[in-house]
């Protein structure tokens, strides 16, 4: 049958798959902006000076963000040494323990804490920690990551953990294996990519934080020695270059956002294409 | 999952050991934007200087500054605004006002072709209050006789921050117009009655830059790093004077400095002074509770007092007159750590 | 299925009370829970910690801070009325924009487009969303907003200024500028949790309408969109909170003027934006608990929103339940 009607339908059909594409390529048109212009202003001034040196003082052209970078790091690493255990343990009892009430709740409060902004983070973190301490600091800023690391890891480590078929954990059960040493040897094990996966994704995440880190790391234009000290991070460094007035610091916040995206771009695109149809089914 | 906890735990180590130096000791310090290109300037020269400790400063805002060394989560302040009464009863301890340089807050302005507009007191004030609204109003028009002004919006730019460099710019607005007296008041940070929120110097710099039709305030050194042309302002002896170093210098000599050295200069009577200028201070305590920081902290304010002083004039900053400067090192002898 | 051993039954009661649960287990048991618990934990304290900050405030305006104009450090007079708007309106544009756009991307990469494309298009995406606002900020500041100044404010105003949301001087950086630059955040996760959704509609939805002779385009009309409704909806709240909580890039482009205009083009303030800009400088005791309090209803406000949008996704799961538990 090919009436009017058909082919008013088929004609609709196309429109929309049209529409629909024409909605997506705009969807993505703000990342390819973005990124075209960072790699403009940026590219230039990527260069072994900016991975080596520490800032310069106004008006003196060069220096770098080697501190920014080093600094980020470590924060990430501080952060890591707070959201994962606390992360992982947790994803670990929504999915081999608990009740299905309490573990409902506890998934949404996970969920809700997710959507707070980061910025009362930093409240929160400030009054906590600098103020008690006297001091804006390293640990302050990797505090406040963690904590927002640790209901992200929650989640997907629960979500790797309950892909574990349960075959694995009856059979290991039926051989006598304690439950604790079930879990963690052999459905943490298996998992173990996944979860990774995991944190790798909740630090590209908090990587690029800013404004909590105004009011707990603080900056520093030199080196951190102490974590008790302020530290610069790459975000922060960022954020404080592009609106200064310096052609030169301009430059290199470009160059520093750049640099930025590109290791949260690589950590992402490349945890989702190594673990695809693996253990998350997500593409 | 230990394996990777310990990689992890052993980068942080290892990064944290790579960038270590042999006991060196952070010195934290936050505060005003203006001074910031002097400050870091020091900072850097004084890091050869003295290679076992380092000065890290960040330019939050001279409201910032207050802040945190109220708070104590720094070691020294910087403010363009002198702390009041008030704010001083809640420290924990005395904190002093060490003056370091003075600059000029310049009326700043993006207009097509080279204008070099005069302004005064008055019409400043009216602009700020949101009563002058064009490029081409009669006031304007009135203190420029010669120039084609044109005919479209005038946009007022403003700090969204809390800033010293406000407080000179509302304490010279207070002093010249009674109604922004008693509407608007004098503060680090105020309720604007009209314009757009930038922060910090360089934002008002960089919006005055970007956006045409604009006016805005920004001290003397940012408008020559950028180069943003600024206006001529009539002081209080009726001339038209041109921010410079000398004319600041002129508007300190004649201003009177009391004892804890919190003074105004705005508005000075020299005849070539320029009527918006202000001091610059570093807020410390007068005991220091840590004496290795203390005693780093006070060869620096010496030095600065002394060496630091002689770099200020190539960043258009106006270094203290000699006699200031004795009461000022006096002072710092006051230091306890 | 959340316990995973709900299939092994415990021993009968008589050998039970011979064997008791291994000390390791036990302690175990116990650590983990401690850990999940740190989700209840974590949220009192923020709670706390905010409710704390602001009690000065809270005692001296009461209501009125949620209802008063009035934001003056140097009287000390705080309202939170104009963060608030701004925070709602920017939100609201940034739904308008971003809504329509995401939902028909996640239908286009659900049901119309092929494989790799899909797969292709959806690693953007996630590219997208992994961009730090900070970094958007800086793009917004120094190439979108001159570009909105020149080119696409003028024409709105020339041809839509009878409507007085198009009316007044135009400075670049505005209320609507803060709400483009937020529609362009919240693409990203509202595109993926409609995407989620759209997939975990039943196979056999798509097959009774293809069965019937439907084009592509009606059966995602007919068997997944109103299916799906729920979900979506979620999806769009979940978006909406994270547009509410925004922070560094709203506030280079939003204009930081504490002010309710009717104009688009005139410059806002949202309630993140005051707190990033005057936390650390708030010199009295009144200031800063008045930014407590503001922290206080944006963490109100979000929480509520997140809430809302977790409980419609999860209503959508409830029946479902397609993945393997």
């Amino acid at each position: 049958m090919n009436t009017a009607y058909h082919r008013w339908r088929k004609l609709k059909n196309m429109l929309v798959q049209v529409l629909t594409c024409v909605c997506a390529l705009l969807v993505i048109l703000p990342l390819g902006l973005i990124f075209y212009h960072l790699v403009k202003s940026g590219l230039g001034s990527v260069n072994m000076a900016f991975f080596t040196q520490l800032p310069k003082p106004v008006g003196e052209a060069g220096g770098g963000m080697a501190n920014a970078i080093v600094g980020t790091g470590e924060l990430l690493g501080l952060a890591a040494l707070i959201g994962v255990p606390v992360g992982a343990l947790g994803g670990i009892f929504l999915s081999e323990y608990g009740a299905s009430r309490l573990n409902w709740w506890i998934r949404l409060g996970a969920d809700v804490l997710n959507g707070v902004p980061s910025i009362i983070w930093g409240m929160v973190v400030y009054a906590l920690v600098v103020m008690p301490m006297h001091g804006f600091s390293a640990w302050a800023g990797g505090i406040v990551l963690g904590m927002m690391m640790v209901p992200l890891i929650m989640r997907t480590t629960e979500e790797v953990l309950l892909l574990v078929p349960h075959g694995y954990r009856e059979a290991a059960l039926a051989l006598g294996i304690a439950q604790w040493r079930t879990i963690v040897q052999i459905v943490v094990r298996t998992a173990l990519k996944g979860i990774i996966t995991g944190i790798l994704l909740a630090l590209a995440r908090v990587a690029g934080e800013t404004a909590p880190l105004l009011f707990t790391a603080f900056g520093n234009r030199f080196w951190n020695h102490r974590l008790s000290d302020p530290i610069a991070a790459l975000p922060l460094q960022v954020f404080n270059y592009a609106i200064s007035p310096y052609e030169d610091w301009h430059r290199q916040a470009w160059a520093g956002a750049l640099v930025l995206l590109l290791f949260i771009a690589i950590i992402n695109a490349g945890v989702r294409i190594l673990t695809r149809d693996r253990f998350l089914q997500r593409t | 999952m230990n394996r990777a906890l310990s990689l992890i735990v052993g980068a942080v180590l290892t990064l944290s050991s790579a960038s270590r130096s042999s006991a060196q000791m952070l010195i934290n310090g936050a505060g005003a934007t203006f001074p910031y290109p002097i400050y870091s300037k020091w900072f850097d020269e004084y890091a050869r200087v003295d290679p076992s400790v380092r000065f890290n400063y960040q330019s939050i805002g001279s409201g910032g500054g207050q802040k945190q060394i109220l708070a104590q989560t720094v070691d020294f302040g910087a403010s363009d605004g002198p702390m009041t009464d008030a704010n001083l009863a809640k420290a924990p301890g005395k904190i002093l006002h060490i003056p370091t340089v003075a600059g000029a807050v310049v009326i700043t302005y993006n207009l097509p072709g080279n204008l070099k507009l005069t302004l005064d007191g008055p019409t400043v004030a009216d602009i700020f209050l949101g009563k002058i609204t064009r490029w081409d109003d009669k006031r304007i028009a009135a203190l420029n006789p010669q120039m084609i002004l044109p005919n479209s919006d005038l946009v007022v730019v403003h700090r969204s921050d809390g800033s010293g460099t406000s407080y000179i710019f509302t304490d010279y607005l207070c002093s010249v117009s009674k109604e922004w007296e008693s509407q608007v008041g004098r503060n680090t940070s105020v309720k604007w009655p009209s314009g757009l929120g930038a922060k910090g110097n360089e934002g008002v710099a960089g919006q005055v830059k970007q956006l045409h039709g604009t006016v805005g305030y920004v001290e003397l050194a940012y408008a020559h790093q950028n180069d943003l042309p600024y206006a001529n302002m009539k002081n209080a002896a009726g001339h038209p004077i041109e921010a410079s170093l000398d004319s600041v210098t002129e508007a300190m000599a004649t201003a009177k400095i009391p004892d804890d050295f919190r003074f105004s200069m705005v508005n000075a009577p020299g005849g070539k002074a320029y009527p918006i200028a202000g001091a610059t201070w570093l807020l410390v305590y007068e005991h220091q509770k840590d004496p290795a920081k203390g005693k780093k902290l006070v060869e620096f304010l010496n030095w600065a007092l002394t060496t630091g002083e002689g770099m200020a004039p190539a960043l258009d900053y106006v270094p203290l007159p000699d006699d200031l400067k004795r009461r000022v090192i006096d002072r710092i002898k006051t230091i306890t750590y | 299925m959340n316990n995973a051993l709900a299939t092994v039954k415990p021993a009968p009661r008589a050998i039970a009370s011979l064997v008791r649960r291994p000390f390791g287990d036990e302690a175990f048991e116990w650590l983990t829970f401690l850990a999940a618990l740190a989700v209840f934990v974590l949220i009192l304290l923020i709670g706390y910690e905010l409710a704390q900050g602001s009690l000065l405030t809270l005692r001296k305006f009461g209501w009125r801070f949620l209802t008063s104009s009035d934001w003056d450090p140097v009287n000390e007079q705080f309202g939170a009325l104009p963060f608030m708007f701004g925070t709602l309106v920017s939100s609201v544009i940034a739904l308008v924009i971003a809504v329509p756009l995401s939902i028909a991307t996640a239908v286009f990469l659900t049901e119309l487009a092929p494989r790799w494309l899909q797969q292709t298009l959806s690693l953007f995406i996630e590219l997208l969303a992994a961009v730090p606002s900070v970094i958007l900020g800086l793009w917004g500041i120094f190439v979108m907003v001159p570009w909105l100044a020149d080119h696409v404010f003028p024409k709105l105003k020339q041809s839509l200024g009878f409507l007085p949301i198009f009316q007044g001087p135009i400075y670049g950086v505005s209320m609507l500028a803060g709400g483009i630059i937020i529609a362009i955040m919240i693409l990203p996760i509202i595109t993926s949790v409609s995407r989620e959704i759209l997939r975990s509609v039943p196979g056999l939805q798509r097959e009774a309408a293809y069965a019937l002779g439907a084009t592509r385009w009606e059966v995602t009309r007919i068997a997944v969109l109103s299916y799906a409704k729920k979900g979506i909806c979620g999806a769009v709240i979940l978006g909406l909170g994270r547009a509410l909580g925004e922070t560094m890039a709203v506030t280079m482009v939003i204009g930081n003027r504490p002010e309710i205009a009717k104009s688009l083009f005139a410059p806002g303030y949202t309630l993140a934006s005051v707190v990033a800009n005057e936390f650390t400088e708030a010199t009295t005791d009144t200031y800063l608990s008045a930014l407590f309090e503001i922290g206080l209803v944006l963490l109100g406000v979000t929480v509520v929103v997140n809430a809302l949008a977790q409980l419609l996704l999860k209503a959508m799961e409830g029946p479902l339940a397609t993945r393997q538990h």
